[in-house]
């Protein structure tokens, strides 16, 4: 479903950037270009017309395939009216800078590091991104989509009795 | 009224000669069986199997009739290291840092699937069990398992003290697997 | 004259081997004496993949893995996730399948509940309460053994439904732990709730205003406790929840005390829940008509063709699965558990989020700690109920 009175008003605002409104079946979805990905969030979280004064969640994703392969996606909730909205945003491999909502959203901090510690993008102005969950002496980022699960150096388990 | 007889099954004592107010037997078996039912476990919970640990040491299932009513957290002061849930890759040098600290004699239960083997977590930050870090005793399979095959782990845990040689810390054997850990004891120096 | 005057702080580590940490995460502590200047957390020693395991797995094998993240209730992750799921796939769930996960969710709730709660006693040290409580929690676990067959990692519940009725000897659990718990739970309130020492140990220790809660992304009982009524069961209503009429209590100050009252609370607003649900309990299948994705009875797997083949086309993922992403949120006893499915057809997800309400939480603890000292930091950090298996995921 999509709430039609609320893409109106990022689209009427924020004309070039709105990407892509797509129809899911269970909030309004937006894509958005890198540029204004902040301005969204505050136009989002500030605007009395919008009041999404809740970061529910932020995760991001891989698509190896594609030409702009990172994503980063903003789950908000407006608790007044009951209406959440993903806004999702993607990066090209090269350049993997993204402004940082900390300013916005306290709890950003280490959703941001958990992103940074699992697909390597770097949220510019963060105060403090390092890693959260893995070690600190990792030197991949393990979530993208060719490493593999397992670690190759176990020596206990034999993938050919493993099934993989 | 007729009074009914409660029978009570007692342990058996060690081997021995007893007579008219004495028991003779040697030292050692003495020393284990004051060992095997004192025994301070160290509760090292991180994970769901702590919480099967918080109901063995609870009324129902009470660990504390085997002699471990005083849980110890601090190292110097505990016997049993019992190593219950995941050991993440970061957690590895903690464990064995409080491996190190403990006193002889010590003994190493690993509760659970992940302890003893890394579990269902077969992945890039996990642990593939303990024994990659310390060198453990008696293993405990399950996902989690029963309060009652935890006691059965405890349980072996007390035939392996009532039964370990007083001399086991300074055996060569004993010495060569620490060092394959990488552990070296200020035992090690000793010439005795 | 060299250092003679000059103050100096103590930097303590708290954790990750710690008694009072329940679970294993590392605060490092900077103190002028008692008083806590500033805190530094470290966590991820328990980290262990789980987004990264179920890229790898089928839908039907991760509710094993969402037990282990909230292990003090189990239920409410594993049917939380096969609710996304199902929302995915827009299975429509009878209404006898509701009632019944409301009543384990519930029960789960109840078992969290009491854990934290005694545990804060535990900490400030009073450890009769622990005791009483968890021979209550015993019970529970027979039910979830009659349920499902397992005490504590349960994998309830199948896609659609579950895999077997409440059998007469789990309603009478049920009906047993119903009369049983009141009547301790009033014990556990006797010694705790008015007693002047933990009063004064938990009133204005920790608190956290609204407005910064909020900001932080609190939910759950930390954040009723800070004066927000905001609870998914009755903002989003899943499962049938709308059919019944529970209270939402809520704090004020948002400290030590405030969270343990909302919880103590909750724990009788769910034990009505669960009453309610079972007196209720309509007829009904016990699990929706979704033969691609329900496995079908072993015996007709053995004797008809058709039962014969969706277990094979199920089992060896022939099923076509719906491309789509799913944002689905649960009440877990820490706060919106959720779950953020990414799906391009096939039979294993191509991302899965968990928005894990402990992580996001936690972040705000130097925030609350900082000011007071080291003994109230550690009330403050049980009463948030921190599961280290769901923090670190």
């Amino acid at each position: 479903m999509t709430d039609q009175p609320l893409t109106d008003l990022l689209r009427n605002r924020f004309a070039a950037g709105i990407l892509v409104v797509e129809n899911t079946s269970d909030m309004t979805t937006v894509t958005v270009s890198k540029e204004i990905i902040h301005d969204v969030i505050m136009y989002l979280h500030e605007s009395p017309e919008t009041g999404f004064g809740f970061l529910t969640t932020l995760c991001g994703i891989h698509y190896p395939d594609q030409p702009l392969p990172f994503g980063v996606i903003y789950h908000l909730h407006n608790m007044e009216k009951n209406i959440r909205i993903r806004v999702k945003t993607f990066l090209p491999a090269d350049n993997l800078h993204i402004p940082t909502v900390t300013d916005l959203f306290s709890g950003a901090n280490w959703m941001e590091r958990e992103t940074y510690d699992f697909y390597g993008i770097l949220f510019d102005g963060h105060p403090n991104l390092i890693r959260i969950l893995n070690v600190e002496y990792l030197d991949y980022f393990p979530m993208r989509k060719e490493y593999p699960l397992e670690d190759p150096t176990r020596e206990d388990k034999d993938n050919r009795f493993f099934g993989r | 009224m007729e009074t009914t007889k409660k029978t009570y099954t007692r342990v058996d004592p060690p081997e021995g000669v007893a007579g008219a107010g004495y028991f003779a037997t040697t030292l050692d078996r003495v020393i284990g069986l004051a060992r095997k039912n004192s025994i301070w476990p160290l509760p090292f919970a991180t994970s769901c199997c702590g919480i099967e640990f918080m109901a063995t040491m609870g009324a129902h299932y009470d660990l504390a009739r085997f002699g471990s009513e005083r849980l110890s957290f601090s190292p110097r002061q505990a016997d049993l290291l019992m190593v219950m849930g995941t050991i993440a890759k970061k957690m590895g040098p903690v464990v064995q840092q409080v491996y190190v600290q403990m006193a002889e004699p010590r003994w190493v239960i690993a509760v659970g699937a992940c302890a003893a083997s890394g579990g269902i977590f077969d992945t890039y930050s996990v642990l593939q069990g303990i024994d990659r870090v310390v060198p453990v005793d008696v293993y405990v399979p399950g996902c989690p398992p029963r309060p009652e095959q935890i006691i059965d782990g405890f349980m072996r845990v007390q035939d392996l003290a009532a039964t370990e040689s007083l001399r086991r810390r300074y055996s060569e054997e004993y010495k060569a697997l620490l060092r394959s850990y990488g552990i070296f004891t200020t035992d090690q120096q000793d010439t005795m | 004259m060299n250092g003679s005057g000059e103050k100096t702080y103590t930097t303590i580590n708290l954790g990750p081997t710690h008694p009072a940490t329940h679970g294993v995460f590392q605060n490092i502590l900077k103190l002028d004496g008692e008083e806590i200047i500033s805190a530094e957390q470290t966590i991820g020693y328990i980290h262990r993949a789980f987004e990264k395991i179920a890229e790898h797995r089928p839908y039907y094998q991760i509710t094993t893995l969402t037990d282990r993240m909230n292990y003090c209730s189990a239920p409410i992750n594993n049917l939380g996730y096969l609710m996304a799921v199902e929302k995915l796939l827009g299975i429509k769930t009878p209404k006898r399948v509701d009632y019944m996960r409301i009543i384990l969710m519930e029960l789960a709730r109840i078992t969290d509940h009491l854990i934290c709660n005694s545990v804060i006693g535990v900490d400030s040290g009073a450890l009769t309460g622990f005791v009483y409580v968890f021979q209550e929690r015993e019970l529970v676990y027979e039910i979830y053994e009659e349920v499902s067959g397992a005490r504590l990692t349960t994998n309830m519940g199948r896609i659609g439904g579950f895999e077997r009725d409440f059998t007469p000897a789990a309603i009478s659990k049920i009906r047993l732990f119903l009369s049983r718990l009141p009547k301790v739970l009033k014990e556990f309130e006797k010694l705790l709730m008015r007693n002047r020492i933990f009063m004064d140990r938990t009133i204005g220790v920790g608190g956290i205003s609204a407005e910064r809660a909020l900001n932080y992304g609190f939910t759950g009982p930390n954040l009723r406790a800070a004066g927000v009524d905001f609870d998914v069961r009755a903002m989003n209503p899943y499962s049938s929840y709308d059919d019944f009429d529970f209270e939402i209590p809520l704090g004020t100050q948002g400290d030590t005390y405030d969270r343990f009252c909302v919880r103590q609370e909750e724990v009788w607003q769910s034990l009505k829940l669960v009453r309610n649900a079972l007196d209720n309990l309509p007829e009904g299948n016990f699990f929706a008509d979704v033969p691609q994705y329900y496995l079908p009875k072993k015996e007709d797997v053995y004797s008809k063709m058709e039962a014969l083949i969706w277990h094979f086309k199920i089992v060896m993922g022939e099923i076509e699965v719906p491309k789509g992403e799913i944002y689905h949120s649960v009440e877990g006893a820490n706060g919106e558990l959720g779950f953020y499915i990414v799906s391009e057809g096939g039979r294993m997800p191509y991302r899965l989020h968990f928005r894990r309400p402990c992580f996001i939480y936690y972040q705000a603890l130097p925030e609350m700690i900082t000011g007071g000292v080291l003994s109230d930091a550690i009330l403050t950090m049980s009463s948030m109920n921190v599961i280290a298996g769901e923090l670190d995921g």
